[in-house]
């Protein structure tokens, strides 16, 4: 390729990294995903018009961004990010015991980043925690590891030692007493266990109905019980984080972020997320007219099951046997929000949990459900 | 769902990327109960195909079982998401919805219309840009649509779209719209909108929501939503004073000090000088860190992390300031307040107030007055009740930086919290403060408590005895101060009979009176306790609070609870002032124990059960108490 071309490339990309005070490789990973991509090619290294091509454009972005009035403009993201890390600071400012929990999902992963950003170049004050129901996909439990190693900080794993002894399990037990004793009762096991006094949760008030209702700073009793009619008022960006002993707050910071919000979000900052959100051959049995993925061995296989390789992806991760698949070719994050935003059934429907009626997430969540 | 932008099946990326163009509004539904505000929502969203076809099954199945249209379909089902708000037909708490438009992407806050709910239209518009008030227009303005429309007002919410609901019903009778449009722009002359525009229309059938009706075609003004993607509300003015409340001090090792926090309003470049409040130290901004690279320049509402030139001491609750800008400081106010709890606001009562980086113990030191929401008159009152709106004097235990609120929402703010039971009982907007906090100086005497103290050898304290009427309080009390004595100590007892004369005597017995005379004494004790002196009062001090307030005078461990416990039954027997028999009878009225309540202490240093143990035995166990924890032996500062 263009030799000039490169190195004008490398020229304009170095100038840019001094006026605006970001590291060479922060703007390498910015422009060529790889942060040692920048001083790759000045040393004469070579890549594809492609790259050159998507690479330069992102640097006019760039530029335009980093320069005089673009400084100042803060878009909806913007916005959604500076909130939600006003909100974390303050649980860490204020709360005595805060954790945060991770449940590996996609807006887990985009409050792991806004944590990340938020104590820069602290690590986020608190550890991480998952309530592992012991039958999550795989891949999300190596992901998990990884992200917790990555990013440096603590990860508490907690299963409730009950569920296990008593052998609970979706095929065994059905999806309500599972969840209930594996999720609901697990995680209030870890909570009581640990003595946190704010937990961090992932929640979005456009998920459903009551979540839509539900303060950022969510007061639950001792019993971890959520008062539906008698919520604390929350007035500005003034959260009364106080609690007596035994008492705990669930605190949301991104309650106010949309499902396209996320994943824009994600797309934007370069956010890892589990692969199990893109479209690839996966072996899958059709129960109940859902598509299960089979994860492991302890998935029963009837003689009138078959295992079919099909393209599929998810669009929520939880237990790998209450999680559906669905068909598709999104096999890049823009197809997947292409896919979202054309598809006429709202996200949730793919959790086998959630399709009894009525006020059944409010009632879980009154009892302790996060 | 349809975003039906063509741009998403053909181009996701130029779709994302006009996502992140949109401007964006934040806006509430408010007005009086059942005027269809929870409907208009649900039209908006509907209307803007923002509805999946799995959700709208939902809706259109528990239309039938909880609906309030028959077999139509009901819209405020959509956003009446609790099991209670389904079953009861009305709102409670305040939901949240999100949609867009090709031009801008909106939060809408839609609030209950109850006036036993107002705190939960308060916590919706506390965020609001804009606010669509809704007015039946069978109704007109009613009490509760001029309570809502001051409650935005004092908020600070500018913009204001009164939507006159309903008109399906009257035929979009235009005579109608008119005489309910003279009607609220009279009344809320004074209520400093900046602009209120009025539309007709029906939330449930859809006129002049997104589309224009033709019932109305008298009707030249937007739809709702036409006004709604115009609005300008650009209020963050980047050339205000430039304050950085300091939420969190973010050290990750020895070399690095920045003070993190979110911009509340005005900019900051490198290089500016800088002065902290309430400190009044000084120096210059050396970088503004982000977790993206460093920024040469940060504006309202961007979270950052400042570093400084100067090695200053800066905490959590201080603001950032410009040198030549800075926000003002001090510890009395005068502030507009909204109560929220069902327990009424008690003038001398202790509360926490936090801003929005800083939490104080404060007290309200004077409700000046209620402002009645029919005429806006201001009434005389002692107390402010559950969702009134007042104007008080407040005093912190320390100095606070702040800015008016009206010129700056995010410095000007705060909540009251309830320290027993930790809920917010009450928000505020601070208008000015009383007194400059820097000119009162305390006269820092050579003579102090340390010197008084040791010149007594002991280490002052006050004992304060609480328990029912005739419990034995000061018996014990008087016997300790002999003991006292005896051992060379320098004591004073305050009790009923020496204060209630004298000091007090303007004070009756009605709960505000209590908390007034409670605190008087708390101070009187706290003058004794600074001149060295072991103090004794003994006061029945039924509420948990007034006697917190109390304890929160002094110094920590200066203040010992002495709960002097004796049932009722037996205080009632004994009846050694016949005042029992009186209260039975009718002839007192508030007795503590009889028709006003005793809340018995939850963590008392000491417990006298006089059932079990005669005057003298709990004097002797308070004064080896005493001894035990080193009041008679020196002052140990
Ligand atoms: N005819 C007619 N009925 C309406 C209109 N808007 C709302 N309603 C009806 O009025 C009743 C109350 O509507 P809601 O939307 O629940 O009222 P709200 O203001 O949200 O009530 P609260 O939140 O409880 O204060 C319902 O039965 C609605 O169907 C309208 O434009 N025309
Ligand atoms: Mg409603």
């Amino acid at each position: 390729m263009n030799m000039t071309l490169i190195s004008d490339f490398v020229t304009r990309a170095e100038a840019l990294a001094i006026s605006s005070g970001q590291s060479l490789s922060t703007i390498s990973r910015k422009l060529l995903n790889d942060g040692k991509g920048l001083s790759r090619l000045k040393e004469g290294g070579q890549c594809t018009l492609k790259t050159m091509d998507e690479a330069l454009a992102k640097l006019e972005a760039l530029e335009i961004e980093l320069s005089g009035e673009a400084k100042l403009r803060m878009t909806h993201l913007d916005r959604l990010e500076a909130e939600a890390i006003h909100i974390m600071r303050e649980v860490a400012a204020q709360c005595e015991n805060p954790v945060m929990l991770y449940s590996v999902g996609k807006d887990s992963s985009v409050m792991l980043h806004l944590a990340e950003k938020a104590f820069f170049p602290s690590r986020p004050p608190f550890p991480l925690m998952h309530v592992d129901t012991t039958w999550k996909f795989k891949e999300m439990i190596a992901f998990r590891d990884r992200r917790a190693k990555e990013v440096g900080m603590e990860l508490i794993v907690h299963s409730n030692p009950d569920g296990i002894r008593d052998g609970v399990g979706p095929f065994t037990h059905g999806s309500a007493v599972h969840t209930d004793i594996m999720k609901t009762q697990g995680l209030k096991q870890a909570l009581d266990k640990y003595k946190f006094d704010a937990a961090f949760g992932g929640a979005r008030r456009d998920e459903e109905k009551s979540r839509a209702k539900e303060r950022i700073f969510s007061f639950r009793s001792e019993n971890h019980r959520w008062d539906a009619k008698n919520q604390r008022p929350e007035l500005w960006n003034i959260y009364n984080t106080r609690v007596k002993k035994g008492e705990s707050m669930r605190v949301f910071p991104i309650s106010n972020w949309t499902e396209l919000d996320i994943w824009q979000y994600i797309y934007k900052e370069n956010i890892q997320i589990p692969d199990l959100y893109l479209s690839k051959k996966r072996p899958v049995v059709e129960k109940d007219g859902v598509l299960i993925l089979v994860d492991d061995d302890r998935m029963p296989i009837g003689p009138d099951d078959v295992i079919e390789e099909k393209m599929v992806r998810f669009r929520t991760l939880g237990c790998y046997p209450l999680t559906g698949a669905v068909e598709s070719e999104a096999v890049t994050l823009p197809d997947v929000i292409q896919e979202m935003l054309l598809t006429t059934t709202s996200e949730r429907q793919g959790r086998v949990i959630d399709s009894d009626a009525g006020a059944s997430m409010e009632q879980k969540k009154e009892e302790g459900y996060f | 769902m349809a975003h039906l932008d063509d741009l998403i099946a053909t181009d996701i990326l130029g779709y994302l990327k006009a996502q992140e163009e949109k401007s964006f509004l934040r806006f509430i539904t408010c007005g009086s109960v059942d005027d269809g505000k929870s409907t208009l929502i649900g039209r908006l969203l509907y209307d803007s195909k923002l509805i999946y076809e799995d959700q709208l099954a939902t809706i259109e199945k528990d239309s039938k079982k909880s609906g309030t249209q028959g077999d139509k379909i009901d819209l405020a089902l959509l956003v009446d998401g609790l099991a209670a708000e389904r079953e009861q037909g009305i709102t409670i708490d305040v939901a949240y919805r999100f949609f867009s438009t090709d031009k801008r992407k909106f939060i809408v806050a839609d609030t209950p219309g109850h006036v036993q709910y107002t705190r939960n239209m308060a916590t919706g518009a506390s965020t609001a840009d804009v606010a669509v008030l809704l007015i039946d227009a069978r109704y007109g303005v009613q009490e509760q649509t001029r309570r809502h429309a001051f409650i935005v007002s004092l908020l600070g919410v500018k913009h204001v779209v009164v939507a006159i609901n309903k008109m399906d019903l009257n035929g979009f009778d235009q005579s109608i719209y008119n005489d309910i449009e003279v009607d609220f722009r009279e009344f809320s002359r004074d209520l400093g909108f900046t602009d209120i525009t009025c539309i007709p229309m029906s939330a449930l059938d859809g006129d002049n929501v997104t589309i224009r009706s033709d019932n109305s075609d008298w009707y030249k003004g937007p739809t709702l939503l036409e006004y709604l993607e115009v609005v300008d509300v650009d209020k963050a003015a980047l050339d205000a004073p430039f304050r950085l409340p300091v939420q969190w001090v973010n050290r990750p090792n020895l070399d690095f000090r920045g003070f993190s926090g979110t911009v509340a309003s005005g900019t900051v470049e490198v290089g500016d000088e800088i002065i902290v409040i309430p400190s009044g130290k000084r120096s210059t901004v050396k970088e503004i860190v982000t977790f993206d690279g460093n920024r040469d320049i940060a504006r309202e509402d961007m979270a950052v992390t400042l570093t400084l030139n100067d090695e200053i001491d800066i905490s959590r609750g201080d603001i950032i300031c410009k040198k030549d800008t800075p926000a003002e400081q001090a510890d009395q106010f005068q502030a507009h307040m909204l109560w929220m709890s069902e327990n009424e606001m008690f003038p001398g009562r202790q509360y926490l107030l936090k801003t929005g980086n800083k939490t104080v113990p404060a007290s309200v030191m004077k409700l000046k007055h209620r402002i009645d929401i029919n005429d806006f008159s201001e009434v005389a009152v002692d107390t402010l009740a559950l969702n009134e709106v007042g104007v008080a004097t407040l005093s912190l235990s320390a100095p606070i930086a702040f800015d008016a609120y009206n010129d700056n929402r995010n410095t000007g703010s705060f909540i009251l919290i309830d320290r027993q039971t930790n809920e917010t009982v009450g928000v505020g907007m601070l208008d000015f403060a009383l007194r400059r906090a820097k000119n009162v100086v305390w006269q820092d005497l050579d003579v102090n408590k340390a010197v008084r103290s040791e010149q007594k050898n002991q280490k002052p304290a006050l004992l304060w005895f609480t328990g029912l009427s005739g419990s034995g309080k000061s018996t014990i009390a008087n016997l300790v101060e002999k003991r006292l004595l005896d051992l060379g100590r320098h004591t004073y007892t305050l009790d009923g009979d020496n204060v209630r004369h004298g000091l007090n005597r303007d004070l009756n017995f009605s709960k505000a009176d209590r908390v007034e005379n409670i605190r008087r004494i708390g101070e009187v004790a706290r003058l004794m306790v600074d001149a060295g002196l072991i103090t004794m009062a003994s006061f029945i001090s039924p509420y948990r609070a007034e006697r917190r307030m109390a304890r929160d005078l002094l110094e920590e461990g200066e203040f010992i609870e002495v709960f002097v416990n004796t049932p009722l039954e037996v205080a009632e027997a004994r009846d050694v002032k016949g005042l029992y028999a009186k209260a039975r009878a009718g002839e007192i009225k508030n007795f503590t124990g009889i028709d006003s309540e005793y809340q018995a202490p939850e963590n008392a240093e000491i417990t006298v059960d006089t059932v079990k143990m005669s005057a003298d035995e709990a004097a002797e166990m308070i004064v080896t108490y005493l001894k035990d924890k080193g009041f008679m032996s020196g002052y140990e500062g």
